[in-house]
């Protein structure tokens, strides 16, 4: 896995809540026994029309938008099915930084991003990053009226800048072990594979097939 | 300090507290299908890495298998997955559940079925459905393939620890509802990410009532929730249905007598604290029916699509796009939509209990002319038991199609799919745009639900349809 440590890039905006895995790449894709190839489908329903063609009217094949990498969505993002192949899919086409807002609806807060979506980002090196709700309103209106607007994402100093005529800054809390996982591209299975003694003992006191009196 | 059952699960588990505040928790069931293990299988193989405990792991074929011919798999992108892990299961030790073994069939309905998932066990797979193993009180979590190659080479995962959720049903249940109706209620009142970062815990006089298979159901859409995981305490019902049936990995005699003697001091202990509770009066529950693209969007049989600016937790946006795709206008009542197809299946709800209760409700009927009905089977066993006690054929002279066990139109990555414009009244757990064919429309219902309105060719209110008469005869 690639380290993140900053990332500059143009900036897309998906306006929808609750984006599915279903929708970021539905099943027919899930198929394939690679790692590879999702980026063309990614949110493939809503991007081809029935004759295959780009459909022009979906955001993300709008002309100020290609090439982008940094995606900004409503709240509770990837949530649905366990598939990593939605967060291939997302990386694959170019994305290395999602943001969606923490928000409060019906006396709870709702997150931005959905639990194993969010799981399965940090084990491919993919930022997610939550703001609050009017800092993502704010985005979004700043990347409609800004053509081509670009940010930088620098995870050392948790920190996302607009690059506007006069930046906009904004911090972004950050889970420190995710943040030192996607900094240094942490191999886990290498890691946890370091305390294989304590597997092997603790294995010799749990029986999982047996269970103890 | 009193504990949760989610507390005592998870510390029996704890192989080791890392510096950082992670937990290397150890896996003690490993269930694993066609879709989301290729590339783990391929990444152990890169790394020169090995299956840890192959004897703790288990796996099948479900989203692929064509449910009207089994052992012909006519697209071969499908075959060439289906045929990944038939040589990563050969290669690596690993058990298979396939077609030929007579125990193929939905990966969390073969867990329960087979006495592999148990009380007190940690239980994973690459499925987000995986909650459903909770449902015996033991901590059941979807993963991602990554972590799915991480569990293959090392029987552990690092985790986190998790947030609680008290989710307590009072009352009991009115006829004709389900515990589908009760898990469907709580979502349209949290939203579907209301249980996210949390593990649930159901309990409550309704649930104590409930059979195993009810409380499956329950567990299994904890995810639709938010939530990765959803426990229920393990109680007399629980070492009944494990100690009964074919059920080759359960423990037996003695074995069995000492793991009931452990299960019993799982449950939560009185005054054990949770991060969040929820109550619900069961007795409230109308049947649901979701109406848009999100299981969030559900409302009581009786009621009416809503008015998008009247849907808590969704913009008018949202609700609009919704309502678009779903063809639907403010203030309809439900029981005035028409579903064409009808679909008894999934992981949520095809296991024999559900099927003898859509068998009742249909016998010597015969279904609208406008519907098609089809019934997949969670298993190969669940199909063997029906068909023993008659109710394929009790199906079929409904006009309904007798199918194959497999995940199906739940997800149409088989050919079982909807065509675009098409409408379902389906007993699966998921409604989003696309999931169950490009451009079908879903309502997700219980099969109860689902049966009446193949009956009458559109939704009704079964507390009071005469045909429920026929459920408790
Ligand atoms: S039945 Fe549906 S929800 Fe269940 S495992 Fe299969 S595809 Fe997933």
């Amino acid at each position: 896995m690639e380290p993140f440590s900053s990332h500059r890039g143009l900036v897309a905006i998906l306006d929808r809540a609750n984006v599915d895995t279903d929708a970021i790449i539905p099943k027919q894709f899930l198929k394939s026994i690679k790692r590879t190839g999702f980026g063309e489908s990614l949110f493939f329903d809503w991007r081809y029309l029935p004759d295959g063609e780009p459909d022009p009217q979906f955001v993300l094949n709008f002309p100020r938008y290609q090439g982008a990498s940094i995606l900004v969505a409503r709240n509770n993002f990837g949530c649905g099915s366990s598939r990593e192949h939605a967060v291939w899919a997302v990386m694959q086409y170019g994305f290395r930084t999602i943001i969606a807002p923490r928000q409060e609806i019906g006396g709870a807060q709702v997150p931005g991003f959905a639990d194993i979506f969010r799981n399965n980002s940090v084990k491919n090196g993919l930022l997610t990053i939550e703001l609050e709700a009017p800092e993502v309103d704010k985005i979004f209106e700043m990347v409609e009226r800004n053509s081509g607007l670009e940010a930088t994402v620098d995870l050392d100093e948790q920190r996302l800048v607009l690059h506007l005529p006069e930046e906009l800054a904004f911090h972004f809390e950050i889970d420190p072990v995710v943040k030192k996982h996607l900094r240094h591209g942490l191999d886990d299975i290498a890691l946890s594979l370091e305390h294989e003694a304590s597997i092997t003992a603790f294995e010799k006191q749990h029986n999982p097939q047996m269970y103890r009196a | 300090m009193a504990k949760t059952l989610f507390k005592k699960v998870w510390d029996a588990h704890v192989v080791k507290t890392l510096p950082d505040g992670t937990v290397l928790l150890y896996i003690d069931r490993h269930l694993v299908h066609e879709v989301t293990s290729p590339q783990a299988f391929e990444g152990l193989r890169l790394s020169k890495r090995t299956v840890r405990r192959p004897e703790l792991t288990f796996s099948t074929l479900d989203h692929n298998v064509p449910t009207d011919d089994p052992f012909n798999i006519k697209d071969p992108i499908s075959k060439a997955q289906v045929e990944a892990l038939i040589k990563n299961c050969r290669e690596n030790g690993v058990t298979l559940f396939d077609y030929a073994t007579g125990h193929q069939g939905i990966v969390h309905a073969i867990g329960p079925e087979m006495g592999i998932t148990l009380p007190g066990l940690t239980v994973v797979c690459g499925d987000s459905h995986t909650s459903t193993h909770g449902a015996f009180g033991g901590l059941g979590f979807g993963i991602g393939t990554s972590e799915v190659e991480h569990v293959l080479a090392t029987q552990t995962l690092r985790q986190t620890p998790t947030k609680t959720f008290k989710v307590e049903f009072t009352g009991r249940l009115q006829p004709g509802c389900t515990s589908k109706d009760m898990v469907m209620k709580l979502i349209g009142l949290i939203g579907t990410a209301g249980g996210t970062g949390y593990v649930m815990e159901y309990c409550g006089e309704a649930v104590r009532a409930l059979s195993m298979e009810a409380r499956m159901t329950i567990c299994n859409m904890s995810i639709e929730g938010g939530a990765r995981a959803g426990m229920i305490a393990p109680d007399d019902t629980t070492f009944e249905y494990i100690a009964k049936g074919d059920r080759p990995y359960a423990p037996r005699g003695e074995a069995l007598d000492k793991a009931i003697a452990y299960w019993r001091t799982l449950p939560t202990e009185d005054g054990a604290e949770f991060d969040r509770v929820i109550t619900i009066n069961t007795a409230e529950i109308a049947p649901q029916v979701t109406w848009g693209t999100s299981p969030g969007m559900v409302t009581d049989v009786t009621g009416v699509v809503p008015d998008p600016d009247k849907v808590p937790g969704y913009s008018r946006r949202d609700v609009e796009q919704a309502l678009e795709y779903m063809d639907l206008k403010p203030g309809m009542k439900m029981t005035d939509i028409r579903p064409n197809t009808i679909f008894i299946g999934s992981c949520t709800n095809a296991r024999i209990e559900d099927l003898r209760k859509v068998a009742k409700l249909v016998k010597g009927r015969r279904k609208a002319d406008s519907v098609r009905v089809m019934v997949v089977p969670s298993s190969q066993q669940v199909r063997r038991q029906a068909e023993a006690e008659g109710l394929d054929k009790i199906m079929t002279d409904f006009g309904a199609e007798w199918r194959h066990a497999g995940c199906s139109m739940c997800l149409g990555m088989n050919p079982d799919q909807l065509k675009p414009g098409e409408r379902s009244a389906s007993t699966s757990n998921r409604n989003f745009e696309g999931r169950q064919g490009k451009g079908g429309r879903t309502h997700l219902v219980s099969p109860e639900m689902a049966a009446a309105a193949a009956v009458e060719g559109h939704f009704v209110d079964i507390r009071n349809w005469d045909g429920l008469k026929a459920l408790n005869a």
